[in-house]
C-alpha cells in the first residue's frame, strides 16, 4: 500500500519537473533558439548517420572475417599477438587516432572514416573471436564426428552459435562509433560535432544541445536496432536471454 | 565387421607421453554389439574415437568390412558410422528435428524424407513428436537430449555405430525402457555398434560381447556369459564384482538348462497312481496334474494322496507357478523364493508342459562353469 502510494506520488513529482522545465525553457526562449537550428540538425544528422554508415559496415566488414580467420587452429600462435596488437590499439584515444589518420590522409571524410572504422573494429573482431573460441569442445566434435567439412561446420555449427557474441560486439562497436563521430568534425569531415564543438566556442547551449540530444537520441537509436536484428537473427536456442 | 589391428595412442603431454590405448587389437562381427567396459579413464573413449578419427591413432589400423579406413576420406568415413558423443554435444542452434536430420541433410536427402525420417526416429527414442520436433535442445531434459543424440546418430542409417555411455543421464527406469527399445531395434537393423559403458549390468544386457579395459590395455574380450564364469584375472574378477554368479542369472534360460523327465498324472487316473509315480520321481510334496492336451491345471499334494482313495481330478490344489522356457534363470529364482518351492515345472509357448527347472540344476549348471576353470587353472598350476 504505501509503497504503490510512494511510486504514484513519485510518478507526479517527475511529471511535475518534467513540465516545470519545459515551462522555464519555454520562459528563457530556450525552445525557440532550439528550433532555430533545426535545418542545421536534419542536414547534420544524416552527415553523421552517414559517417556512422561508412565507417560501422567497413568495421563489420572486416572484423567478423579477422575474427573468423584468427579464431582457426591453425592461427593459435599468431591469434593472441594479434588480439594484444588489437587491444592496444584500442587504448589509443580516438581523437590520437583521428590526428594520426589526418596526417595521413589529410582532411575531410576519408580520414574521418578511417579513423572511426579504426576505433569501432576491436570490438567486434574480439568478439567474433571470443565467440568462435568459447563453443564447446564438444559441440565441434559432435559436428566433426557426423561428417561435416571445415567449412560446414563454420556455417552450420560455430557461426549460428557464436552469433549472439558476435552481435553483442556490434552493438557495442556501433553505439561507441555514433558517440565518437561528433570529433570527426574536428578533422573537417561534419556530423553533429560541429553543432556541439561550435555550441561550445560560442557559449551558445542551446546549439551545443541541438548537436548533443540527436547524437543521444542516434545512439540509443543504434542500440534499440541491432538489439532487434540481433533477436529475429540469433536462433532462439542460442540467445541466453530466452533460455 | 569392425576390426582393430594393433590400434594405440600416445597423448604428448608437458610432462611425458600418456599411452591411452596400448596395442588393442579386436574383431567385432557384423550385426553385434560390442560393449567397452572398464573404469574411469581406462581408454575406452580414446578406443572409440580413433575409429572415426575424431582421434588420430599413433600406430595401428582400423578396418570396416574389411576396408582399411585410413584410405578413405574422413567425412565420408564419418557419415556412414553414427556416432553418440559421451557430453551429447546437440546443437543448440538447431532445433530437434534440425539435429535428428543433420545428417540427412549433409547427405542432401529431401526435406520430405528429412521430416518423415525425424518422425520415425521420435518414435523409436519414445517422445511425442508434435511436443519436441521444434524445441531447441536447451529446452529438454538431460535425458531427453541424450536420446535426440541418439537419434541423431541413427538417422542415416549407418551400418556402423560408436556410441559413449549413450544412456549415461538418463534415469534407471527410463534406461531400462530405452535399452529395450535399442535391443528390440537392433534385432532389426543389425547394426554393428561399440558401445561404452561404466555399467556392468548394462553390459550384460545389452552386449554380444564384452571387452574389459584396463589403463589402456584390452585385458579380456569375450562373450558376457563367458566373462561372468571364466574371469580372466582378479582385476576383472573384481571389475565384475561379488555377484558374478547372479549377474549370470540374466543371461541363461530356463529352456538351456531345462530337464524334460518330469512325472505327471491326468485327472483319470487314482490318488494311489499319483502316489507311486511321486515315489518313482522321488517327489517329496505334490505332483502336477496335466489336462489331455499336456497343460498344466494343478498339483496333487502327496498329504492327500497317500491317506485318501479317489481321483485325482476330485483332490488337486491350484498351481503355485509355471516358467516359460525362453524366461531368464533369474525369473526363475525369484519365482521359487517367492513361492518356497525347489522346482518349477515349464512350459512352451503352446502353454505345454515340456519339463521341469530345479534349483539343483540352476547352481549345478552356474557353478560348473567355475570348478571346470579352477580345475583348469589348478592342472596348469601343478603342471607347472
Ligand atoms: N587429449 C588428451 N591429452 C592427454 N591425455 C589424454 C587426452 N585424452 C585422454 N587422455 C588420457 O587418456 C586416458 C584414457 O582416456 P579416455 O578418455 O579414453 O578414458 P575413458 O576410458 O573413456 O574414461 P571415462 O570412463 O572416464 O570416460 C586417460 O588417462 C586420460 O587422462
Ligand atoms: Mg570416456
Amino acid at each position: 500500500m504505501l509503497a504503490n502510494m510512494l511510486q504514484r506520488f513519485g510518478r507526479f513529482l517527475v511529471l511535475a519537473a518534467v513540465f516545470a522545465a519545459g515551462a522555464w525553457t519555454y520562459s528563457t526562449g530556450f525552445i525557440d533558439d532550439f528550433l532555430w537550428h533545426w535545418p542545421d540538425v536534419q542536414y547534420l544528422t544524416v552527415q553523421h548517420i552517414w559517417l556512422t554508415a561508412m565507417s560501422g559496415s567497413l568495421a563489420i566488414a572486416v572484423g567478423i572475417p579477422l575474427g573468423i580467420v584468427l579464431s582457426r587452429p591453425s592461427m593459435q600462435r599468431v591469434a593472441e599477438s594479434v588480439m594484444q596488437v588489437l587491444n592496444v590499439g584500442t587504448t589509443i584515444p580516438t581523437l590520437a587516432v583521428l590526428a594520426l589518420s589526418m596526417s595521413f590522409l589529410g582532411i575531410g571524410t576519408v580520414p574521418a572514416v578511417f579513423a572511426l572504422f579504426v576505433a569501432t573494429l576491436l570490438p567486434i573482431t574480439r568478439n567474433t573471436f571470443a565467440g568462435l573460441k568459447g563453443i564447446s569442445p564438444a559441440l565441434m566434435e559432435a559436428a566433426a564426428g557426423i561428417g561435416m567439412s571445415p567449412v560446414q561446420r563454420l556455417f552450420k555449427v560455430e557461426l549460428p552459435n557464436a552469433l549472439y557474441v558476435i552481435f553483442a560486439g556490434i552493438r557495442t562497436a556501433l553505439t561507441i562509433n555514433v558517440g565518437t563521430v561528433p570529433l570527426a568534425f574536428l578533422i573537417g569531415a561534419g556530423g553533429l560535432g560541429e553543432l556541439i564543438f561550435t555550441g561550445i566556442d560560442l557559449f551558445d547551449p542551446a546549439m551545443m544541445l541541438a548537436g548533443a540530444i540527436p547524437t543521444a537520441l542516434l545512439a540509443i537509436a543504434v542500440d534499440a536496432l541491432i538489439a532487434v536484428i540481433a533477436f529475429l537473427v540469433v536462433p532462439r536456442g542460442v540467445n541466453p536471454t530466452l533460455a | 565387421m569392425i576390426e582393430l589391428d594393433n590400434l594405440t595412442k600416445i597423448f604428448e603431454t608437458g610432462n611425458g607421453g600418456v599411452l591411452a590405448a596400448d596395442h588393442i587389437s579386436m574383431t567385432v562381427p557384423s550385426g553385434e554389439i560390442c560393449i567397452l567396459l572398464g573404469p574411469s579413464g581406462c581408454g575406452k573413449t580414446t578406443t572409440l574415437k580413433m575409429i572415426n578419427r575424431i582421434i588420430q591413432p599413433t600406430s595401428g589400423r582400423v578396418f570396416i568390412e574389411g576396408e582399411d579406413t585410413s584410405g578413405m576420406q574422413t567425412e565420408d568415413l564419418r557419415r556412414n558410422i553414427g556416432y553418440v558423443i559421451q557430453q551429447i554435444g546437440l546443437f543448440p542452434n538447431m532445433t530437434i528435428e534440425e539435429n535428428i536430420t543433420a545428417v540427412p541433410r549433409l547427405l542432401g536427402w529431401e526435406r520430405q524424407r528429412c521430416r518423415e525420417r525425424a518422425r520415425e526416429l521420435m518414435d523409436v527414442i519414445a517422445m511425442d513428436p508434435n511436443l519436441y520436433l521444434h524445441r531447441y535442445p536447451n529446452e529438454l531434459s538431460g535425458g531427453q537430449q541424450q536420446r535426440v543424440g541418439v537419434a541423431r546418430a541413427l538417422a542415416a542409417d549407418p551400418p556402423v555405430m560408436l556410441m559413449d555411455e549413450p544412456f549415461g543421464a538418463i534415469d534407471p527406469i527410463n534406461r531400462a525402457v530405452i535399452q529395450d527399445e535399442f535391443l528390440r531395434m537392433q534385432q532389426q537393423l543389425k547394426k554393428t555398434i561399440l558401445f561404452v559403458s561404466h555399467d556392468i549390468d548394462e553390459a550384460i544386457k545389452m552386449g554380444d560381447r564384452i571387452a574389459i579395459f584396463r589403463e589402456g590395455r584390452l585385458v579380456q574380450y569375450s562373450e558376457p556369459d563367458d566373462l561372468l564364469a571364466a574371469p580372466k584375472d582378479e582385476f576383472v574378477e573384481s571389475f565384475l564384482g561379488d555377484d558374478r554368479a547372479l549377474k549370470r542369472l540374466n543371461l541363461v534360460r530356463v529352456g538351456d538348462i531345462v530337464s524334460p523327465d518330469i512325472g505327471t498324472v491326468r485327472p483319470g487316473e487314482t490318488l494311489e497312481t499319483a502316489r507311486q509315480r511321486m515315489d518313482e520321481f522321488g517327489y517329496q510334496l505334490s505332483i502336477l496334474l496335466v489336462n489331455d492336451s499336456n497343460e498344466p491345471i494343478g498339483m496333487v499334494p502327496r498329504s492327500v494322496a497317500s491317506v485318501t482313495r479317489g481321483y485325482c481330478r476330485d483332490h488337486y490344489q491350484p498351481v503355485p507357478a509355471t516358467i516359460h522356457v525362453e524366461d531368464t534363470l533369474r525369473k526363475a529364482t525369484s519365482l521359487m523364493f517367492a513361492e518356497d518351492t525347489t522346482w518349477l515345472p515349464c512350459i512352451d509357448d503352446a502353454g505345454q508342459v515340456c519339463g521341469q527347472i530345479t534349483q539343483r540344476a540352476m547352481t549345478r549348471h552356474l557353478g560348473s562353469r567355475f570348478r571346470s576353470t579352477t580345475r583348469a587353472v589348478a592342472a596348469a598350476e601343478s603342471e607347472a
